[in-house]
């Protein structure tokens, strides 16, 4: 299953390095490639220009949506464990809104101070503030039963995304390409120097959310039969905000906000290998990265040579997918 | 496995510091093995005392000793080795297998890290066939019926190898055969058990001693004879109470009316 799975992402990604405005051969892609990582192993036949498409443009935003992708789905996959709530999603608890808020203030008011690292830095400040507003929001409301945590969610996100919406407002009247950019998303903005931020984040904390992979089985029981098992749930619950809104912070930094991977990608996870966490963090990124490069494919070539906002095709489909699962689970 | 012997010693509980006493002190011992039935009407603190036995909610002051070992001295993971639960929380719709579900019981044996030993998966398969799952195994929790699902939270429990295993209204929603089924099971269980139920008949049945509390105080502990008295029983639930032997089986039976 993860072989298939690894075959599978191997060949979306040469596929959504291969097709664009100039469309590059598989065979090509995987010869520069190569060349690149060992040059000289491949007799070169083809021009610089393609090179340079397929290694410093298509290669890294495919691996940007792959991290993206990734990361997404095991913050979706991890809180609907500690909220036992299928519904639960960065981007419907308003976790995403809060990284495009801390991002946006960034890019348009108070400048890069602290170079490259401050947007992902500050993305990762909104969405920790917008977390702990959400949990803040829920004990207030006296809102603790799962369906209602994501309420909450939903009315943190709109008032932080009205908030953002003023910064940029306020910064520049003709800034509705950057509008479009935090509110759908976009992996436009893919280099190679940005990679490791989001790389090393997602393999940091991927790797502690997958430790944590009995915890997180033991809390979709329940609270108190977690806690009969010897895990403090208070505690583990905060930690897995915070982890989930260190991952989706970095993420938003590079991609804005794209909408339901995180709630998707883990049911379909789940039909596949089980809910045993074990296997559904691993699988959840897998397929995560996969399904995440397809729709980029599908954002790019749909309205050729126009670069479609990648939330628009996730948003399309994962709103068609929550009306399946509510239909699912009425029955 | 090995039942442990339980004493509660002067337990009491309060939400908070100037609150009312939600539960008043209360002590008591069983030995191991036995069942111990707790008893009485709703908002009696029936909830309050089992999640301080569960290690939940930790008691305002008092003590419980399994094997005279203060259960809230020790740490939650060693404490869960102790005490193990079957509560009425359930699983959400996560896919989780009957196997995965058993399994979480090995989770306080086990060290962060490590995958599942030839030991725990032995014990997973025993507790398994304990409670007759076999067939289920590789079920969806979702796909199975009320008493299926209080099989295997009861697996789930045995998996963790406890001394003391607490229920909470075990019988609740299932219908009288599977709350006969889940009452033989209780008896034959050998560990000493703690378990909440709301039919008197059925505790006097099932229970060796029974532990009555009304408004957070104890009304009574001791042999169901004693303390499910007509005068008790009536007193502590504002009923009518009446005990009649029943005329085929000469068992004792209570009936309940409303006081004229």
């Amino acid at each position: 299953m993860i072989g298939a799975g690894v075959l599978l992402l191997l060949f979306s990604i040469s596929v959504a390095i291969s097709v664009g405005a100039v469309s590059v051969p598989l065979h090509t892609v995987w010869s520069i490639l190569i060349n690149q990582v060992a040059p000289g192993t491949i007799e070169q036949d083809w021009s610089k220009g393609r090179a340079a498409i397929v290694w410093d443009i298509r290669f890294p935003r495919a691996l940007l949506a792959c991290l993206v992708g990734a990361g997404l789905a095991v913050v979706g996959s991890s809180l609907q464990a500690v909220t036992r709530n299928p519904l639960a999603d960065p981007h419907l608890l308003g976790i995403s809104s809060g990284a495009a808020f801390g991002a946006i203030m960034v890019l348009m008011h108070t400048g890069m101070f602290w170079g490259l690292i401050t947007v992902p830095l500050f993305a990762f400040g909104g969405a920790l503030a917008a977390t702990l507003l959400v949990l803040a929001v829920s004990q207030f409301a006296a809102a603790t039963s799962a369906d209602r945590l994501i309420l909450a969610g939903v009315a943190v996100s709109f008032i932080v995304m009205s908030l953002a919406n003023v910064l940029i407002f306020l910064g520049d009247p003709r800034a509705t390409h950057t509008v479009v950019f935090w509110m759908l998303g976009g992996l436009g903005l893919a280099q190679w120097s940005h990679l490791v931020f989001p790389l090393s984040v997602l393999a940091v904390c991927g790797a502690y959310i997958w430790l944590n992979a009995r915890k997180l089985n033991a809390m979709t029981v329940g609270d108190e039969t977690a806690s009969t098992l010897g895990i403090p749930v208070a505690r583990f619950r905060l930690i897995i905000f915070v982890v989930g809104a260190l991952i989706t912070g970095v993420m938003v930094a590079f991609s804005g906000m794209i909408g339901f991977v995180g709630l998707m990608v883990p049911h379909i996870v789940r039909l596949l290998v089980g809910g045993d966490y074990a296997r559904v963090i691993p699988a959840s990124a897998l397929f995560g990265a996969i399904y995440l490069l397809w729709s980029d494919i599908i954002a790019r070539t749909i309205m050729a040579p126009e670069d479609m906002p990648i939330g628009i095709v996730t948003g399309l489909v994962g709103g068609m997918f929550f009306v399946w699962l509510l239909r699912r689970r009425a029955r | 496995m090995s039942a442990g012997h339980l004493a509660v010693k002067d337990l009491c509980w309060r939400p908070g510091k100037n609150q009312p006493f939600l539960l008043h002190p209360v002590s008591f011992e069983i030995s191991a093995g036995r069942v111990l039935g707790v008893v009485g009407p709703n908002g009696a603190g029936k909830s309050t005392l089992l999640r301080m036995i569960y290690h939940y909610q930790k008691p305002t002051s008092g003590q419980i000793l399994v094997d005279r070992q203060d259960l809230w001295g020790m740490a939650s993971k060693v404490a869960a080795r102790k005490v193990a639960a079957v509560l009425q929380e359930q699983p959400g719709a996560f896919g989780l297998s009957v196997r995965d579900i058993v399994a979480l019981g090995r989770t306080p044996h086990r060290s962060g890290l490590s995958s599942e030993s030839a030991k725990d998966a032995q014990i997973i398969e025993a507790a398994i066939a304990r409670m007759q799952l076999e067939a289920l195994v590789a079920r969806d929790f979702d796909t199975l019926s009320g008493g299926e699902r209080q099989r295997v939270m009861v697996a789930r429990a045995l998996a963790q190898q406890p001394q003391v295993l607490v229920m909470d209204e075990p019988t609740n929603h299932l219908d009288i055969r599977h709350q006969l089924e889940i009452l033989s099971l209780i008896r034959s269980l050998g560990l000493t058990i703690v378990v909440s139920l709301h039919d008197l008949n059925m505790a006097a049945d099932v229970c060796d001693a029974i532990l009555l509390l009304k408004d957070g105080r104890c009304q009574g502990f001791g042999s169901a004879d004693d303390v499910l008295s007509e005068q008790l029983v009536s007193d502590t639930f504002s009923v009518t109470a009446q005990r009649q032997v029943l005329s085929v089986s000469q068992n004792q039976h209570l009936t309940f009316h409303l006081p004229t």
